[in-house]
């Protein structure tokens, strides 16, 4: 049992504050711990929401920042903020981290939530996208700082011309506001589809209808081989030969997950950091919360890797409530992560349901559960702008996606997280007005 | 300008004020507990969930559809729930006091 003073002396290291490691200073100190909060990141600007970024923040006139908290706020709850911090290694023997200023900063409890980077296609002449002064003209969007420079080169562009290269999220999101501003939209995906990797032919086809009658340029099925600078435009160029100019770029092909320092510190790594229910590390004493991640899901039976606002404010959550004690039900075996995970014995219900949201044009995508492996799928139109689309694999509801129909995303939330069955029939009958009564059925005693 | 008042589930109170953006910004700009916004403002959360007084219910204005649905999220919806990010800072609620449902 420790004495007070010593709780006191505590040093809790949080590395990156964006919504996992932000989330989770703010819960540590609500949920009662006492000692010092050191939260770090290499980002100089006030941690913010980052889904803004590609809607609001570029749509809007002004320079606009969300930020998650006002900086009072961490004054008041005593969590040290520093900004523009760069870790450079973490040593979990003496359980301590190096800063690029050479600053060590001793740690008792250290929480990963490095999150991730977009990843930057090894394409020929992409880096050499520049203007005539020699200023970047190709983008990612991934900070405040990218939409800032991305603003920009908007408004400093001579034709608007702009050639996204990925029809991910983010890239559509991207279409979609520049749209708004006025600007020709080129967006060129590698797959026979966009979205390919995280939902059907229903909701790809039906975003690609929507973004080419808002006037986007968009291609399916070409890679993009080279970048030739011409004057001043860019020409992106496809495998087939076709040619597109840009007057800047942005790429927006997916992430590569900040595992580096978790490397360092040797904690177990595969694509993300791996962490059990309570988000612990393969080290006791090293957490690891946010997109920087992948756990064992009992829900889905698999290892998820989630990119999401959910996971980091759940993972936050629960990192907090575990390191304070104050987690009512959990085994936790520190000598292997995956032993954690067989000893775990939290119910499945306590685990929570990811979903996700997207806002293209005047159209609010609203995603519950994950689509994976799903057998069967039955789309429930109400009008021409909303539908739902609802994923089972056998009798299991998997998913929901809703297009401007949040009760459709509501029910399909219920059932998951209660484990219900859905009445199929009624589902699939146009103009069946949806509701829990009619809709839910019993649960589902067997998950598996 | 407008000033208002957060009453929070522990029974905390707090006057604030503010003269633009949605009550869920002037909320979480103040750190108003069990307030957090977590999708920044967009309706796709239901974590910004307040009561309204039945009296201002009317003056504020009807929930959209999408916010009416969203609430049913929240197992503590009650007649008079509201999701704060879709409430603009404005004189037509000066004065008004809101209950944090969480």
């Amino acid at each position: 049992m420790q004495t007070k003073d010593e709780a006191l002396n505590l040093n809790m290291v949080i590395i990156g504050a964006s919504h996992a490691g932000v989330s989770a200073a703010f819960n540590l100190r609500q949920q009662g711990w006492k000692g010092r909060i050191i939260l770090l990141d290499r980002d100089p600007q006030l941690p913010y929401h980052r889904p803004p970024l590609s809607k609001k923040t570029l749509q809007s006139d002004a320079l606009v920042s969300s930020p998650l908290k006002a900086e009072k706020a961490y004054i008041d709850n005593e969590i040290s903020l520093n900004l523009g911090q760069n870790v450079t290694s973490v040593d979990s023997k003496t359980q301590q981290i190096t800063l690029a200023n050479s600053e060590v900063i001793p740690f008792d409890k250290l929480i990963i939530a490095t999150g991730c980077d977009a990843f930057i296609p090894p394409i020929k002449g992409l880096s050499d996208t520049v203007d005539e002064t020699g200023v970047n003209r190709f983008f990612a969007m991934r900070t405040y700082a990218d939409a800032l420079a991305i603003k920009s080169a908007l408004t400093n562009s001579k034709d608007k011309q702009v050639v996204i290269i990925g029809g991910g999220y983010i890239g559509l999101e991207c279409a979609s506001s520049f749209i708004a501003l006025g600007a020709k939209v080129t967006v060129i995906e590698k797959q026979s589809h966009i979205l390919s990797r995280v939902t059907s032919h229903v909701m790809s086809d039906f975003l690609t209808q929507l973004h080419r009658d808002k006037g986007v340029t968009l291609t399916t099925g070409k890679d993009v081989v080279e970048v030739i600078h011409q004057a001043d435009k860019h020409i992106v160029v496809c495998g087939d030969g076709t040619q597109y100019p840009a007057d800047f770029i942005i790429v927006g092909v997916g992430v590569r997950r900040n595992t580096q320092l978790a490397i360092a510190a040797g904690v177990d790594v595969e694509q993300g950091v791996k962490v059990n229910a309570v988000c612990q590390t393969s080290h006791p004493n090293i957490f690891s919360i946010g997109d920087c991640t992948e756990y064992f899901s009992q829900r889905y039976q698999r290892w998820l890797k989630l990119e999401s606002v959910q996971n980091a404010v759940e993972q936050a959550k629960t990192v907090a409530q575990f390191i304070t004690g104050n987690l009512p039900t959990v085994v936790p075996d520190t000598n292997t992560v995956n032993q954690t995970i067989q000893n775990d014995s939290r119910p499945n219900t306590q685990e929570a349901v990811p979903w996700f949201w997207s806002d293209q044009y005047q159209c609010k995508l609203q995603i519950v559960g994950l689509s994976d492996g799903y057998d069967e799928l039955i789309v429930c139109q109400e009008s021409a702008e909303q539908f739902s689309v609802w994923y089972f694999k056998a009798d299991r509801l998997l998913c929901v996606e809703a297009v401007n129909l949040a009760k459709a995303y509501v029910l399909g939330t219920q059932a998951i997280k209660h484990n219900m069955q859905v009445n199929k029939s009624l589902l699939s009958a146009l103009d069946t007005e949806l509701t829990k009564t009619s809709l839910l059925i019993e649960p589902v005693t067997s998950l598996n | 300008m407008a000033k208002v008042i957060f009453v929070t589930q522990n029974n905390g109170s707090m006057e604030v004020e503010g003269d633009s953006g949605s009550l869920m910004e002037l909320a979480v700009a103040n750190g108003v507990a069990g307030i957090d916004g977590d999708c920044g403002g967009v309706c796709s959360c239901a974590t910004c969930h307040i009561y309204v007084e039945p009296a201002d219910f009317e003056k504020i204005g009807q929930p959209e559809e999408i916010e009416s649905d969203m609430l049913q999220l929240d197992d503590n919806v009650r007649e008079f729930s509201r999701l704060c990010c879709q409430i603009e800072v404005s004189e037509v609620i000066d004065g008004m006091t809101f209950v944090v449902a969480n």
